[in-house]
């Protein structure tokens, strides 16, 4: 099979799509363009910023640096598959309380970084933190109160009764 | 970004990919994470005809002990080796390594044997191989060859590889129990790459003189530089701080390296002591501290 276009099948937000693709769309044009799932964005376009976080098999991962092809088969979860109806995530309703985002451009990406790490680490330090979101940059330098946004989030998800909209964050 | 228009093929096995490979001769790159070949293209750096994917085959994934070795399948993902139990404990320096490659999207993604046979010269995998004296098995239609490290790698994104040839693991001998390793890295802080690293194996007997000790240091030319100065003096010392700093002080005679815009190259030989002095105590079991965050993960 050595096509010009190929055949993929892959599970987006528990969703299975079926499509033909061009070998070189990457995977995040095709969440984006072809599924509509905009809440992942391009930024960088060079596996630095990674504003086009998502989950591949439960790994965060940059959507601009795979293929769309290499996605065949695969389970994503995008930013848009986090909330329950209009119940947010709670890394998402962290990010709400505690003011981490400003132009909201990388906030999709810190979120699918976040939600990855607490997946493995449920009470993470600051700096450990600071780590997972390595590969992560906010160009409007809202670090702090992503940080803690990250925190409260994991409270609320130890269910922590102290995160309830209060300051937990010290 | 898109790369130029390329056709696609997934291989099911090792032998797919090798008839793959032979079909499609000089026009076609294999393709494993991606991490180094789709930014490559997507800059139009590399334009391969096709890409034969051998992400889709099994049984190249894991690290699992060999006999004497570690054996590292070449699809396995920096996070797995750096996250490895098994590694952690008998290789510390090999998963230290694998925890400060880019971030952790990149390190979810990217392969050992991708990195390797990529051989970008800024990368960490090939600097800790070569003080870990690795060998990477290479498979062809013709047969199996292993290839040591002081000669897989050659220059600037060159290795040892034929055309013909597919990576399949990398094979780290276990270090005795007598031995130590480290790997230490300055990192440009925007890239994540290596601006220097020092990898370092370090033999000691019962009284705490040294049998042996490997070093090889990242950042100094195309391929990983083997400080032999520093490796001679200490073969036999006592390993004190003093003779590990004066071992040190030679990690970069009789390199070369280019001057960079964020690093000049004295600059760069410069740094190289003082992470080799760092790499070398480690190994030797001493206690070490950096302020750089990236070396205490």
């Amino acid at each position: 099979m050595n096509a010009e276009r190929a055949a993929i099948s892959l599970t987006v937000n528990n969703v299975r799509h079926d499509a033909t693709v061009e070998p070189r769309e990457l995977l995040v044009y095709f969440l984006r363009d072809r599924l509509g799932l905009t809440g992942t964005h391009v930024g960088c376009d060079t596996s630095q910023c990674g504003a086009c976080t998502i989950h591949l098999n439960g790994r965060a991962v940059k959507s601009c640096t795979i293929l769309a092809v290499q996605a065949n088969g695969a389970e994503i979860t995008t930013i848009e598959g986090l909330a329950r109806g209009d119940e947010l995530h709670p890394v998402q309703e962290g990010f709400r309380q505690k003011h981490g985002l400003q132009c909201g451009y990388c906030t999709p990406g810190m979120i699918m970084s976040s939600v990855y790490l607490l997946k493995t680490n449920p009470n993470p330090s600051a700096e450990e933190i600071k780590h997972a979101l390595d590969g992560n940059l906010c160009r409007c330098t809202g670090y702090v109160n992503i940080v803690e946004s990250v925190k409260w989030a994991a409270e609320r998800m130890r269910g922590g009764q102290k995160a309830e909209g209060g300051d937990v964050s010290r | 970004m898109f790369p130029a228009s390329f056709g696609y093929v997934a291989a099911r096995s090792v032998d797919e990919a090798l008839e793959l490979l032979a079909k499609h001769g000089e026009d076609a790159k294999l393709l494993a994470g991606g991490h180094s070949l789709i930014p490559a293209m997507k800059l139009r750096l590399a334009s391969p005809q096709t890409l034969i994917d051998i992400g889709t085959v099994q049984g190249l994934r894991g690290v699992r002990v060999d006999s004497d070795a570690l054996t590292i399948g070449a699809l396995t993902v920096h996070a797995d080796i750096a996250h490895s139990d098994l590694v952690r404990q008998r290789v510390p320096a090999l998963a230290a390594a694998a925890g400060v490659i880019g971030d952790v999207q990149v390190r979810n993604r990217g392969t050992i044997g991708g990195s390797c046979a990529h051989a970008d010269p800024a990368a960490d995998f090939p600097v800790v191989l070569t003080a870990l004296n690795a060998s990477f098995v290479a498979v062809s239609s013709s047969g199996k060859r292993t290839i040591a490290v002081d000669d897989f790698f050659v220059d600037f994104y060159t290795t040892a590889l034929g055309q013909n040839e597919i990576l399949t693991e990398i094979r780290v001998p276990l270090p005795p129990s007598d031995a130590g390793t480290a790997y230490h890295k300055l990192a440009n802080p925007a890239s994540g790459y290596v601006v220097v690293s020092s990898g370092a194996l370090v033999r000691r007997d019962g009284s705490g003189k040294c049998i042996d000790a490997r070093v090889a240091i990242g950042g100094l030319g195309g391929k990983p530089f083997r400080p032999a100065a520093t490796e001679a003096a200490l073969r036999g010392k006592s390993l004190t701080p003093e003779a590990i700093a004066d071992a040190a002080a030679k990690a970069a005679d009789g390199s070369d390296p280019d001057d960079e815009i964020y690093a000049s190259a004295d600059y760069k030989r410069h740094v190289a002591t003082v992470l080799t002095r760092r790499a070398l105590a480690q190994a030797s079991g001493f206690k070490i501290e950096t302020s750089h965050p990236q070396n205490q993960r």
